[in-house]
């Protein structure tokens, strides 16, 4: 075993792990956080994804012990994040999931894309979202949540003083 | 957990890292961003008893470039050269390749160190590195070496790392300001390995051009008689029957949906390069 400190969703924890034990399997049975969903575990599927010193990746790509001294954010620690909050409000009026199973890690990476891109267009949000998959929704309605929600955050920004 | 256990250490510096590689008997392995090799532990592909991690080695992130060439760390990831935070001597050639690998969360960390030294035969960097004129510096207890990635890279999965060797960067020369490129490449789905994947350059002066296939056998390969014909400036016509020489040079068994796969990556690479 090895000891792991991580700064987790802003909070010091420290933990004893096995070297193998991926972060997605650390996050979710050592530290309980169930957000972040497991679906195929070789870096295929996107579900499990979460940020990392700043840079979204997938939890399942990443042993937990590699990320000792870093900053690691899952979906539980975005409540009042500017931009996750819109990105809730487009996927909800957007109707952008439906077993939800894939929606934490597409709302992660929703929040790197609007992040690097200003007001990204739908074919952009194509391109940037290949690495998630969905099984439900076609992907139609996610693309526009995320077009539209990078239209409500530019129009917000212009509305600043 | 899925793959079977290993022990870990994290390297503070490249010579405890080599030196850890010499001196432990066991089956080690290094892991740099982890993109390809934690999938293969997880599938227990990869079964090593000791992980080196040399992820945080600053040492292996310096970049700089020169007149001559553009010298890269191993641990530069693709993100950084599909951002451009790291120089792009080449016209937009590396962001153009880094921004098509895989997906954005593995662009972050995957590296083009890491992505060389597995030398799998569908992979981007090692093409390019290949028609570039590339050389591999490499690090050992012994002290450090540089060899060309032609000559660096044996085999499918199999390249000339020793057991207690790492690489360090790469040397890539720069052909001068009036270079040309062109790529393709045909994959199943955005973000997977390539099915073909070509990248072709030339010095508007012809004295210097190259040609370079990737996924066509067990590794990527330069194009000597495609290159030939780029540097006597062939007409299209000409420079299919050049590239079939080649193609029938890899041995591809006469495979006509591979020959025909193959000739139009290299043809719309060259395509591309020649309406710059």
């Amino acid at each position: 075993m090895k000891s792991l400190t991580v700064e987790l969703n802003g909070a010091t924890v420290r933990y004893e792990v096995e070297p193998r034990q991926t972060l997605a399997d650390f996050l979710r049975e050592q530290c309980r956080l169930t957000a972040t969903h497991i679906g195929c575990e070789h870096g295929a599927c996107g579900a499990c994804t979460v940020v990392v010193n700043g840079k979204a990746t997938r939890s399942c790509l990443r042993l937990a012990i590699m990320c000792n001294g870093q900053s690691v954010e899952t979906l539980e620690g975005f409540p009042n994040d500017k931009i996750m909050e819109v990105l809730r409000r487009h996927f909800h009026e957007s109707h952008a999931l439906q077993c939800g199973f894939c929606t934490p890690g597409m709302l992660i990476m929703a929040r790197d894309i609007l992040l690097r891109l200003a007001e990204p267009d739908a074919q952009t949000v194509r391109q940037q979202l290949s690495g998630q998959i969905c099984r439900c929704t076609g992907y139609a309605n996610i693309v526009d949540a995320i077009v539209s929600a990078g239209k409500a955050l530019r129009s917000q920004r212009a509305a600043l003083p | 957990m899925k793959s079977a256990p290993f022990d870990y250490v994290l390297a503070r510096t490249v010579t405890e890292a080599t030196a850890t590689l010499a001196q432990d008997r066991r089956n080690a392995m290094v892991i740099a961003g982890g993109q390809s090799l934690v999938p293969m532990l997880n599938l227990r592909m990869a079964l090593p008893d000791l992980l080196v991690d040399i992820g945080r080695l600053d040492e292996l992130k310096a970049t700089s470039a020169t007149q001559e060439a553009l010298q890269l760390g191993a641990l530069v990831t693709h993100a950084d050269i599909e951002d451009g935070a790291v120089p792009d001597p080449f016209g937009g050639l590396l962001r153009k390749i880094a921004g098509g690998i895989s997906y954005r969360t593995v662009r972050h960390y995957g590296t083009i160190g890491g992505s060389v030294a597995l030398a799998d035969p569908a992979a981007d960097w090692p093409v390019v590195l290949l028609a570039l004129g590339a050389a591999a510096r490499i690090a050992s207890p012994a002290g450090s070496r540089s060899q060309s990635v032609d000559d660096f890279i044996k085999g499918q999965y199999a390249t000339s790392l020793a057991p207690e060797e790492i690489i360090v960067g790469f040397d890539i020369p720069i052909p001068g300001a009036r270079m040309r490129w062109g790529t393709s490449k045909v994959v199943r789905k955005s973000g997977a390995f390539a099915s073909s994947i070509a990248v072709v350059v030339e010095q508007g002066d012809g004295d210097f051009a190259a040609a370079a296939l990737g996924a066509a056998g067990p590794r990527p390969c330069l194009l000597p008689t495609t290159a030939q014909g780029l540097r006597s400036r062939a007409p299209q016509e000409d420079l299919r029957a050049m590239v079939a020489d080649d193609l029938t040079a890899l041995a591809l068994d006469g495979d006509p949906y591979l020959t025909r796969l193959h000739t139009s990556t290299i043809m719309r690479a060259v395509r591309e390069m020649r309406q710059r």
